[in-house]
């Protein structure tokens, strides 16, 4: 019996001294991302910027990785003045992307990190040509396009630039709004269509192309649009639909409607359409 | 010996006919398994995906393709993940997570150690063939032996873990049904076999015990390895599907079949880590069986046989031990690759601190193991040569282990900064970030190796011609190894950017493996032949028993933390970036927290293993027939 008791004697003092160590650390909570109701209507600028600071710091996740040398695992955001780096990058000769001014530099290089990076940060193996940071506006951030917005004009006022961004419209209160008092569910989420069919379905290509024929309806009919384009040509005609424009035809076409593709969509309905000859 | 040779060339022929017998049942179950998993897919995925492009016969016109309606559409939809809202799930008045956290780790501590146990027992046993030292065989049958209610543990632990996620996480496992689908089945069939070869292992025992019947013995034995382990990787699927699922697209809705769903990014390096670590555990709680015994006795030659236990079990916990940091290496390496958010939430977020426990119980791992072999040396009288270099590894191990338990960043009152000059303390600062504690780690585990190879060495002197060059290589290799261990760390590590860091470690860690490697294959060789010393087993104090008790606690208690930093790393998520966890209780609790739910579950783990233990026990005492009492003894 003394064996026993002193074997379970040390056990427990052993289990109770692991148990003490967690003791005289930091005591703190990771609580989740609240959704926090914000007035949209009633919104200052000032408090516009308060929100992309605090989006920054806790929704953003920014800081998991934005922080300053030597512990970031990213570009330090907070200690350096990101317009005048902005406006640096987009006349770097290695800048891919579309933006024209530092506001829409800064909104580019968070849905679509991969456009600038930021030499020795990029994913490693890949000589800078890929961005480890993930979309902010897809899961598990999900920032919506007012938030990014916030955040953009807190990362133009921090150092006393000029916020061009605007509050939310009206009508973007109104629809953030409309989505809030929508019952959560799965339907509340556009589904990523599985197939072309169904893709041709979301984007409602067939109001404008007719899909079976040559028949012009506002567009030109796509039935034998594979004999006519390389899939190549297709998918700049998906992404830049302006940049070449089939003779006689106005410049219809929505010029955003590769950003509302996923990039699995944009090749299943590529891939469809290079096989119609 | 000869004897022996001619006698495993008896066991040939009947041996291949096991093996054909094994791989007719391999492929049987194969087959079925993957006819179920194939029916399961087809029926679901082929009505949902379309074929993408014109399916046409040469020379035919083209087909034409209608473009579902939009009722069609809806039809075919792929299920999303559910979105739950807080009053989806059900109160039962205390914490959700805490139910489910007890019974999720007490089922994984038994599934750990009932996985381990047949895997080391079916090695020993096979030890004991090719040894012909009957010994081996009786301490195989005796770690079964105290195991085999563990069996029962777990499945009870697991059945009631499914019950509570399914009264308590409703959408959640409607969800993870939807997308297993008939997988769970095929893990339900699996226990079937499970059980069927571990009672005909065990009951079997001795009815297999010689000649070509062993044989027979010996592949059901691999049979319940085989289909333990396979148990093992579907579950993990079931984890790193939560950390990163694949074969869903972004809402969660299944696209992938069930290969493509199970074989996510984390899938092998969690398989990898978990089957090594299983070792560890098992052998780290059988070994504290052994010390219990040992110290339990004064009978010379059982405290020779326990000794001899505790020894082997401590070997095999050590040395499934030292490959598992560089297991957790590729698995952290993994999950930086899928996500660098969750990584650094891990490594460099909220979850940061638990790596400073990690430390304090990987230190005391350690040191218990070392302390072990140390003290083991008494027990041969060639041990003298080597005991001047304990203290030197001693004192490695503490710095180095004082090194690995210092903070990056303290929580301070204003006069305590200005006291330290600055957030950092200038010279403790720098040891608190990873590179330090990588040079840290590598060495410990370097001397850890050294400890073990001079214990090795102690009761043998080694009689080839090489043999001081043999020594001189491996004090060279010793040497280089801590030099380069140490420069890749503080070069890489303080001079250039964060990616390299992690890079450096990679050439650490195999630094680390040459030595290892290094040591076995020179010793292996130099000590061929060797000229044997005395050695008595059971003469050791009895202190070193204790760190046979350390070890097993600090393994459960590891497990515990390392397997709620997994859990967390999804933070507020059931299925990372799929299915987001809306129950009251999707926050990160505090370390303290967390340390009391870790300490609950290793305490009522030690209470469980002392029953296994002690039911082993009871099927070997007989209770005394009562004496008839003398009729009228007492006027």
């Amino acid at each position: 019996m003394s064996v026993l008791l002193k074997t379970l004697g040390f056990s427990l003092g052993l289990t109770l001294l692991f148990t003490l160590v967690t003791y005289i650390l930091p005591q703190v909570e990771g609580e989740a991302p609240v959704e926090k109701a914000v007035d949209l209507s009633a919104l200052t600028m000032d408090d516009f910027i308060a929100l992309g600071e605090d989006l920054f710091n806790n929704k953003g996740t920014c800081t998991l990785c934005h922080k300053p040398a030597p512990l970031g695992r990213a570009p330090d955001i907070q200690g350096a003045d990101m317009v005048s780096l902005s406006n640096e990058r987009l006349a770097d000769a290695n800048y891919q992307g579309e933006a024209k001014d530092a506001a829409g530099y800064i909104l580019e290089s968070m849905i679509e990190p991969g456009r600038y990076v930021v030499p020795t940060w990029g994913k490693k193996g890949t000589n800078d040509t890929e961005s480890p940071m993930p979309a902010v506006d897809k899961s598990p951030i999900e920032l919506s396009s007012i938030e990014m917005d916030a955040i953009i004009a807190y990362l133009q006022a921090k150092d006393g630039n000029e916020v061009t961004v605007s509050l939310p419209s009206p009508e973007e209160t109104e629809s953030v709004a409309g989505a809030e008092s929508k019952a959560p569910g799965s339907a509340a989420l556009p589904m990523p269509a599985a197939t072309a069919e169904e893709a041709l379905g979301k984007f409602a290509c067939s109001s404008c192309h007719a899909l079976d024929s040559t028949d012009t309806l506002v567009g030109p009919g796509l039935v034998d649009i594979g004999a006519r384009l390389s899939k190549e040509e297709i998918r700049q005609s998906i992404i830049d639909p302006n940049a070449v424009i089939a003779e006689g035809f106005p410049a219809a076409m929505p010029a955003d409607l590769a950003e509302k593709m996923t990039v699995k969509e944009l090749e299943l309905l590529v891939t469809y359409l290079a096989e119609k000859k | 010996m000869h004897a022996r040779h001619s006698c495993h060339q008896r066991f040939l022929p009947s041996a291949s006919k096991v093996q054909r017998c094994i791989l007719w049942l391999l492929t049987t179950v194969l087959l079925v398994t993957t006819g179920l998993l194939q029916a399961g897919e087809d029926s679901d995925t082929l009505s949902r995906i379309a074929p993408v492009g014109v399916v046409q016969i040469a020379g035919e016109p083209p087909v034409a393709r209608a473009i579902p309606v939009a009722a069609d559409a809806e039809k075919t939809e792929p299920m999303a993940a559910p979105r739950p809202s807080r009053s989806d799930y059900p109160n039962i008045g205390v914490s959700s997570r805490a139910v489910v956290w007890i019974l999720a780790q007490l089922h994984l501590f038994f599934g750990a150690l009932v996985l381990a146990v047949p895997l080391f027992v079916l090695i020993i046993e096979l030890l004991g063939v090719y040894t012909g030292d009957e010994r081996y065989d009786n301490m195989a049958y005796e770690f079964m032996k105290i195991s085999l209610t563990g069996f029962s543990i777990t499945a009870i632990f697991g059945g009631s873990l499914a019950l509570a996620l399914f009264l308590l996480y409703p959408d959640f496992m409607s969800y993870m049904m939807h997308v297993f689908g008939a997988q769970v089945l095929v893990y339900a069939i699996l226990f079937f076999l499970e059980s069927f070869f571990l009672y005909t292992y065990y009951y079997g025992w001795n009815a297999f015990r010689y000649g070509n019947r062993k044989w027979v013995h010996l592949s059901l034995g691999l049979m319940l390895n085989a289909s333990g382990l396979t148990i093992m990787v579907v579950a993990n699927s079931w984890a790193t599907f939560m950390m990163a699922p694949s074969g869903v697209n972004e809402v969660g809705a299944v696209v992938g079949n069930i290969w493509e769903i199970m074989k996510g990014p984390l899938w092998n390096p969690i398989n990898l880590h978990r089957f090594i670590a299983n070792i560890a555990f098992g052998g780290a709680v059988v070994g504290a069986y052994a010390a219990f015994k040992f110290l339990s006795t004064n009978d010379s030659e059982k405290r020779a046989h326990y000794d001899w236990m505790g020894y082997t079990s401590n070997f095999i916990a050590i040395l499934a031990f030292l490959p598992l940091p560089f297991a957790g290496y590729w698995l952290m390496a993994e999950i930086y690759a899928y996500s660098q958010q969750m990584g650094i939430t891990a490594m460099g977020g909220i979850l940061a601190w638990l790596f400073i426990v990690q430390a304090v119980l990987i230190g005391t791992i350690l040191l218990a193991g070392n302390f072990y072999l140390w003290a083991g040396m008494s027990r041969t009288e060639g041990s003298g040569r080597y005991k001047g270099l304990i203290k030197f590894i001693a004192a490695v191990l503490v710095v180095c282990f004082l090194i690995w338990v210092t903070p990056h960043t303290l929580i301070l009152s204003a006069s305590e900064i200005s006291l330290l000059g600055g957030s950092h303390h200038h010279i403790l600062g720098p040891l608190g970030i990873m590179p330090a504690k990588n040079i840290a780690v590598n060495l410990m585990l370097v001397v850890t190796f050294l400890s073990f190879q001079l214990y090795r060495r102690s009761d043998k002197v080694a009689t080839v011609s090489w043999a001081p060059m043999g020594n001189a290589l491996m004090v060279s290799i010793y040497v280089v190894a801590f030099i380069n261990i140490i420069f890749l760390g503080v070069y890489y590590g303080y001079f250039t950017n964060t990616v390299y860091k992690v890079g450096s470690s990679v050439a650490q860690v195999a630094t680390t493996l040459v030595v290892i490697i290094a040591g076995i294959v020179i010793d292996t060789l130099m000590f061929k032949n060797a000229k044997t010393l005395p050695s008595h087993w059971g003469r050791i104090p009895d202190r070193a028993q204790y760190a046979l008790f350390a070890l097993p606690i600090a393994f459960t208690w590891l497990m515990g933390l390392m397997g709620y930093v997994r859990s967390s790393v999804k933070t507020h998520w059931h299925v990372y970036t799929v299915m987001k966890d809306n129950s009251p209780d999707n926050f990160i609790p505090t370390i303290a927290y967390a340390g009391n739910m870790i300490t609950v579950v290793t305490i009522l783990f030690l209470l469980c293993v002392l029953f296994m233990f002690w039911v082993a026990n009871l099927s070997t005492t007989k209770q005394a027939k009562p004496t008839p009492a003398v009729a009228g003894g007492v006027a």
